[in-house]
């Protein structure tokens, strides 16, 4: 099941690892740290730093709080931005996103 | 500030109607009476007993006529909670022989996931369907969810966070045409909107139509099977233990009849005044997403998530300011999870503002609301530093 609630049970489970995409393109001109920060720090700091970034290249967010996976790729599709894809860390994941303006 | 009604504490506007209805007057002076005149013991042989019996009854009857069952159908429980609990839990064990498989969509109330989680520890098979990203099933993913293994199906009539109408009539018709039992969660919509025929159980809750807390109903059609997860009552048709409250269903019937008397003039007016909400958000407020379907919704509910804000800033922000508002937003230290409602349909899980009008709000409130949340969500961006992104 997916729904994961405020049960005890989950916080001993790990979360479902996603099948990880092969990375499509370059690796990150810019990696952002935002491990220990919760929602939305981590969107607002890829926000504030994606214009670092040529047009066109990627731009990674590290994130451990669990609502930046749902998060981030809604930011990247309000705000017209490409999710390229997302890696699993030892702690977190590591979130790709292309600049595309 | 205007008062909500004649039932507010303090002055204020209360938009959280998703959370509790305010209590009707009807259910206020029904609740009066049957306290003092139906607290006997409905199962008692005398005549005050008697009188309880009746009260209960025609109760039943009442929610029944609104529902659209039969009152034999109909028992009370102690909360909607309770009546998702017995009713999953009771049909899961009716049809134990047929197999242990339950499908639940992915944005049910915790309650049915909470359970569903439960059946699952217990050796059971949960499948989840997915929604799409108005937070509406796709009805044949969900029939092709079911097997011959499927003891139960649960499909909520509306979304209690963002007030997506679900399919639940094609939902009904491929459970039936698969021969399994579908539970339909109507807490968000009785009383509002008619739920399609088709389903075999069917819960609510009283305190969210203008009935007092401490109510639900547990409806089960005739030829359903269903078996007390619980120990011997004699209560309730032998489905829900424990006394009576008598004065509580009384109360929630005349508020179910009188909300439901009242929908054919106070659901398009709340309906519009979503309909304001939705496009003054919008146009008011810069990266904003107003959330759930724009026209297959309950008409007294809405949900918006701005970016950059932490939920629960916001709520406290207008709580300051007077408005009492709800959000999906939980990035708090006691959940650290964000909503799966919004998690299942991809939107933003931060910034989220849930507005649910009751009863008798008028456009003056909603008025008061649209004036100053723009500014407060300019102030908390500045706040935390957004500035320009």
């Amino acid at each position: 099941m997916r729904f994961r609630g405020r049960t005890r049970r989950e916080a001993a489970e790990p979360l479902p690892a996603p099948v990880p995409e092969a990375p499509a393109g370059p690796p990150p001109a810019l990696v952002i740290d935002a491990l220990g920060r919760k929602c939305p720090i981590p969107i607002i700091m890829l926000a504030e730093r994606i214009r670092e970034v040529p047009v066109g290249a990627i731009i990674a967010v590290l994130a451990d709080d669990v609502a930046a996976r749902t998060d981030v790729p809604a930011w990247c599709r309000m705000k017209s931005q490409d999710f390229v894809w997302e890696e699993t860390l030892p702690r977190g994941w590591g979130f790709h996103i292309r600049r595309t303006y | 500030m205007a008062t909500h009604g004649p039932h507010a504490d303090r002055p204020g506007v209360y938009l959280d109607a998703a959370s509790s209805e305010p209590l009707l007057p009807a259910a206020r002076t029904a609740l009066l009476g049957a306290l003092d005149g139906a607290w006997a013991d409905p199962a008692r042989l005398y005549g005050a007993a008697r009188g309880s019996r009746l009260a209960l009854d025609r109760a039943r009857a009442d929610v029944a006529g609104v529902l659209g069952t039969r009152p034999d159908e109909i028992v009370f429980t102690t909360s909607g909670t309770q009546a998702v609990h017995l009713g999953m839990l009771g049909a899961l064990g009716g049809r134990r022989r047929v197999g242990r498989h339950l499908v639940v969509s992915a944005v049910e109330h915790s309650s049915v996931l909470h359970t569903a989680e439960r059946h699952e520890a217990d050796g059971g098979e949960v499948t989840v369907v997915g929604v799409d990203r108005a937070g509406r099933v796709d009805a044949d993913a969900f029939a092709s969810a079911l097997r011959p293994d499927t003891a139960l199906a649960c499909l909520q009539s509306a979304n209690h966070e963002v007030g997506t109408v679900q399919p639940v009539a094609e939902v009904a018709a491929a459970c039936r045409a698969a021969g399994v039992p579908l539970l339909v969660d109507a807490a968000q919509s009785a009383g509002r909107v008619d739920v399609p025929a088709g389903w075999s159980l069917l819960t609510a809750s009283a305190h969210k139509w203008g009935g007092p807390p401490g109510v639900g109903v547990l409806a089960v059609r005739k030829g359903t099977r269903w078996r007390s997860p619980l120990p011997d009552d004699e209560r309730e048709a032998r489905r829900v233990p424990g006394f009576e409250n008598v004065p509580g269903a009384v109360a929630a019937a005349a508020a179910l009849t009188a909300l439901h008397a009242a929908r054919a003039t106070e659901g398009p007016r709340l309906s519009a005044l979503v309909e304001r909400i939705r496009t003054e958000v919008a146009r008011t407020i810069e990266d904003v997403e107003v959330v759930g379907d724009p026209v297959a919704r309950l008409p007294h509910l809405v949900t918006f998530s701005c970016l950059y804000v932490a939920g629960e800033a916001l709520l406290t922000e207008l709580d300051r300011l007077g408005f009492a508002v709800s959000s999906g937003s939980s990035c708090t230290a006691d959940t650290l999870r964000p909503s799966h409602v919004l998690e299942a349909m991809g939107v933003l899980t931060h910034g989220n503002v849930r507005v649910s009008l009751p009863h008798g709000t008028t456009a003056g409130d909603v008025d008061r609301f649209l004036a100053v949340l723009p500014a407060t969500v300019t102030r908390l961006r500045r706040s935390a530093g957004v500035g320009g992104v």
